[in-house]
């Protein structure tokens, strides 16, 4: 899932300066399960913003409304009712929720109340941790199932760099390195034999580098 | 100082058990409690909620960390408090005005301490600045 977190209130209220009325707007997809836009978290925020505001002789009417995503448009327009008067909104949504809440109504202010941060898992309740780069081309299969792109620092293709020592990488002790993990997981499978494989040089066209990329579906759409 | 509110969110295990006998005689502040079936109940929109109510000071009271009827509950009572006292620095209400305490429910002098503790936090903060009459910050630009 794309993991986020909530900014600071002081840049959230500088953002919204001036206006009377706000929506704060939550998102029930993926910041509602790494806990930091769903409905619990648009009403902290609902209720942060209004006593910053307050306390700054800046009175603020705040509405919430919480929908299952900002990334789909039949969810999209179920705000449309809660925008009728508003002067921005506070989005709680990720970075993809306020972009298309902004093209859907373009005469609206949208503020992000979340800075965007990656692509990953929930490894224990209250720790997320980066597991996905989307770079376009996967190569899980030939690596057991743990990621060189993104969870070696270095992104390496074919095994670890010198900096590789104890099964640690250069980093952070904290940080295991991915091809020791990938390793031990073939040899764990019986499969060490994948390890000789030369995985040729990532094609990084597949990555953002040609811009923003599109998928069509035609079998889906309507 | 005796119009200042302060909201008690109080675990019904141990520390409302020692509230019975209320605040003492010498403490003027008025002390509303909230019963909590545990102090990990305790959810960060019912402390801002507090504030934005009126309370110039909020307090949770739960079970000693090493005796929680619940195991973890006020450890994760503490936990939120610390999450949202940052906030309510960040919104210049002032996380100085969140407590927690640890409360056993034997030991009924100890919420006698706590009212105490709580009308000195307020004599020397004052009231909640979310009052009405008190001085704002200077703001301008329109949005």
């Amino acid at each position: 899932m794309i993991v986020a977190e909530i900014k600071p209130i002081e840049e959230i209220a500088e953002a919204i300066k001036g206006a009377k009325k706000v929506l704060v707007a939550g998102c029930g997809g993926c910041v509602t399960v790494c806990l930091s836009g769903g409905q619990k978290e648009t009403d902290i925020m609902a209720s942060a913003l209004r006593m910053k505001m307050k306390v700054d002789g800046q009175p603020l009417e705040i509405e919430t409304a919480t929908y299952e995503r900002q990334c789909d448009p039949e969810y999209v327009i179920r705000f449309k009712e809660h925008l009728q008067d508003v002067d921005a909104v506070v989005s709680m949504a990720c970075g993809v929720g306020v972009q298309f809440m902004a093209e859907n109504y373009p005469e609206i202010i949208f503020v992000p109340g979340q800075n965007t941060k990656f692509a990953g898992a929930a490894i224990e309740h209250g720790i997320w941790e980066e597991r996905c780069m989307l770079c376009g081309e996967c190569v899980l299969a030939k690596t057991g199932g743990v990621c060189p792109v993104i969870r070696c620092s270095k992104s390496l293709m074919n095994g670890p760099c010198g900096g590789s020592q104890n099964g640690v990488c250069e980093i952070s002790k904290d940080t295991p390195c991915a091809w020791q993990l990938i390793y031990d997981r073939l040899k764990g499978q019986g499969r060490l034999d994948m390890m000789t494989e030369v995985l040729p040089a990532k094609n990084w066209s597949k990555n953002r580098d040609g811009g923003p990329r599109k998928i069509v579906r035609e079998d889906v759409r309507l | 100082m005796s119009d200042v509110k302060v909201v008690g969110f109080v675990c019904r295990l141990c520390a409302l058990i020692s509230s019975d006998l209320g605040p003492p005689a010498d403490v003027t502040i008025k002390i509303e409690t909230v019963e909590l079936p545990c102090a990990g109940k305790v959810d960060g929109r019912l402390l801002l909620e507090a504030f934005e109510k009126g309370a110039d000071a909020v307090f949770v009271a739960g079970c000693p960390e090493h005796e929680c009827m619940n195991v973890k509950g006020s450890s994760r009572a503490r936990k939120r408090l610390e999450h949202i006292k940052e906030m309510l620095d960040q919104v210049g209400v002032g996380g100085d005005r969140l407590v927690m305490y640890n409360v056993s429910g034997t030991h009924g002098p100890r919420f006698a301490q706590i009212a105490r503790d709580m009308a000195g936090l307020l004599e020397k903060l004052g009231p909640s600045p979310l009052r009405p009459g008190r001085p704002r910050k200077e703001t301008s630009q329109a949005i």
